[in-house]
């Protein structure tokens, strides 16, 4: 069995639970993973709960008689209910999708598609991942409709007085915005967006992939139509995220994707759907999955989500301190730890990011170059790249400070 | 400074002051392309001379390894017959670089000759290794 999680401020006593980094980089150190932002590293509850269901309760859910497949449909029901219950949701509201992508690209086909129509706008902001683009430029396409973005300061942040102003026009049905920036870090305020697009009539829709596994995030709080999160950022398994969705619409909305579990009846030539959140998940649903993002929800609480965040605050912080002490860095987004969350993406003169990367690794030190699937961002920042180092539960000072270490060795390999 | 096996002075040489590097206006040819997995851009303009490559330009933004292997390979490709590049694989890019490309960044070292093979012949595909 395992212990409860401590955090005791600065240094962390839960390495431990994570397996993967007992091993070592190039360099025979144990890594320092600086990348959570792309994928958290999973802790042994969530291992262990995931090879649990598979060594004693594998079955197919609903509809088994059987004692194995009960089993199996209470871990996955009871899972939906946990995950409801972690992000201040309802469990009928709480849909489980492949991911993030999985479930923005659900609201689009299905909601988007029944409320979006010629010269209507869907509006977005210039700092959201592809992930939260590219669906709603292929509904537009498709619907005769105009994607608009809303601009980012040099601050990285939003300005409320621009969504004010695009919203007076009339025109935006829908606005879809990024919790946390996946590159600036940058904690949007989402409420308030969210607040002001339901006074405009516009629906709204909040990317928390970055923000769930490291903020307390009430969903019911943010008050947005529609809420989606992945599994594999919060400590939890590949192959799952979630859409919190308004019962209301949920209700009303057609589904995107037909098939098994998601009918009431079948006929020759049209069927009937099920409730929400069954409607909206067709064919056999990441069970194991569920059970792994279940413990990882449960760790993340038993921690509480208040300490991680200050404890990703406290990192955030020490690099933001720490990294201009490297000659010819730039780092981008807000300067205040408490305007961000636990990612931070940079630039070194005469070094691009991937060569950063690749001398950052051989420390063991492991950071992210690229656009970091924001392309539009990367025009608007002037770069084609960043790098980017961000923060989770394991991450150390000590961890922040191989990285500034790396970095100036990097700049040596480079003779600047 | 210890000789690092893969940023060797040479490579970043040619990645500090990259040859044929620029714009080549006229141009008889050009092409432009990007690595879709970091977003790293090359374009390149050429002149042609009686079935030869009289001239060439690089431009564009990348790493060291895209930046000097596009530097290397334009000493090479000056003087060559524009039907020739076509029939280049990537075994010609990476014996020039002459360092070992892991597989994240061989997108890196290939992107030059993607381009060329792009403006000479319009194969927008990646180059392939002919030892396989």
């Amino acid at each position: 069995m395992m212990g409860s999680p401590t955090l005791t401020g600065a240094s962390i006593e839960v390495r431990a639970d994570f397996p993967v980094l007992e091993r070592t980089g190039r360099d025979g150190r144990p890594i320092a993973y600086l990348d959570s932002a792309a994928t958290s590293q999973k802790p042994s509850a969530v291992i262990e709960a995931m090879s649990s269901y598979f060594r004693h309760s594998n079955a197919n859910i609903h509809r088994g008689v059987y004692q194995l497949a009960e089993e199996a449909t209470e871990l996955y029901e009871g899972a939906r209910r946990r995950v409801a219950g972690f992000c201040g949701s309802d469990a009928t509201g709480t849909i489980f999708t492949a991911n993030a992508t999985a479930a923005i690209n659900l609201v689009a086909l299905s909601y988007g598609r029944e409320h979006v129509g010629p010269g209507d706008e869907v509006l977005i902001t210039h700092m959201e991942h592809h992930s939260n683009i590219v669906p709603w430029q292929l509904l537009c396409e498709d619907r005769g409709a105009r994607l608009r973005y809303l601009s980012v300061s040099d601050e990285g942040t939003l300005s409320l007085e621009e969504l004010d102003s695009v919203l007076a026009e009339g025109r935006v049905k829908l606005v879809a915005v990024a919790h946390i920036s996946n590159v600036l870090g940058t904690l949007n305020p989402v409420g308030e967006i969210v607040a002001r697009a339901r006074a405009a009539g516009a629906a709204t829709l909040v990317d928390g992939s970055q923000a769930v596994p490291q903020l307390p995030v009430s969903v019911s709080e943010v008050d947005a139509d529609f809420y989606v999160w992945t599994g594999h950022k919060a400590l939890g398994p590949t192959g799952i995220g979630v859409l919190h969705g308004r019962r209301s619409l949920l209700e009303s909305m057609r589904p995107a994707i037909g098939g098994g579990g998601m009918i009431g009846h079948v006929g020759l030539d049209r069927s009937t759907w099920a409730e929400p959140p069954a409607k909206f998940e067709a064919g056999t649903p990441p069970i194991a999955e569920a059970v792994g993002l279940a413990a990882a929800i449960d760790y993340l609480a038993a921690i509480g989500m208040e300490r991680v965040r200050a404890h990703e605050r406290e990192l955030t912080a020490h690099a933001l301190e720490r990294l201009p002490a490297v000659p010819g860095i730039t780092v981008y987004g807000p300067r205040d730890p408490e305007g961000r969350g636990g990612v931070i993406s940079f630039a070194i003169e005469g070094l691009h990011p991937h060569d950063v990367a690749e001398l950052c690794d051989r420390e063991g030190v492991c950071v992210r170059a690229g656009h970091h699937c924001a392309q539009p961002l990367m025009r608007l920042l002037g770069v084609g790249a960043t790098a980017r180092a961000s923060f989770h539960v394991y991450n150390t000072h000590e961890e922040v400070d191989r990285l500034v270490e790396a970095l100036v060795k990097a700049r040596s390999v480079f003779g600047l | 400074m210890a000789m690092d096996e893969l940023y060797r002075d040479y490579i970043l040489d040619h990645y500090k002051s990259p040859r044929n590097f620029g714009e080549l206006d006229p141009h008889d040819l050009q092409w432009h392309d990007h690595n879709p997995l970091c977003g790293d851009e090359l374009g390149v303009h050429v002149r042609v001379e009686g079935g030869r490559i009289a001239e060439l330009r690089f431009h564009g933004q990348g790493c060291a390894i895209s930046q000097a292997s596009a530097s290397i390979a334009s000493e090479e490709l000056v003087g060559m017959e524009v039907d020739d590049v076509a029939r280049l694989s990537a075994d010609w890019v990476t014996d020039l670089l002459g360092i070992d490309i892991s597989p994240t960044r061989r997108k890196c070292a290939l992107l030059s000759l993607k381009v060329m093979r792009g403006a000479t012949s319009g194969d927008a595909s990646w180059p392939e290794s002919q030892s396989v």
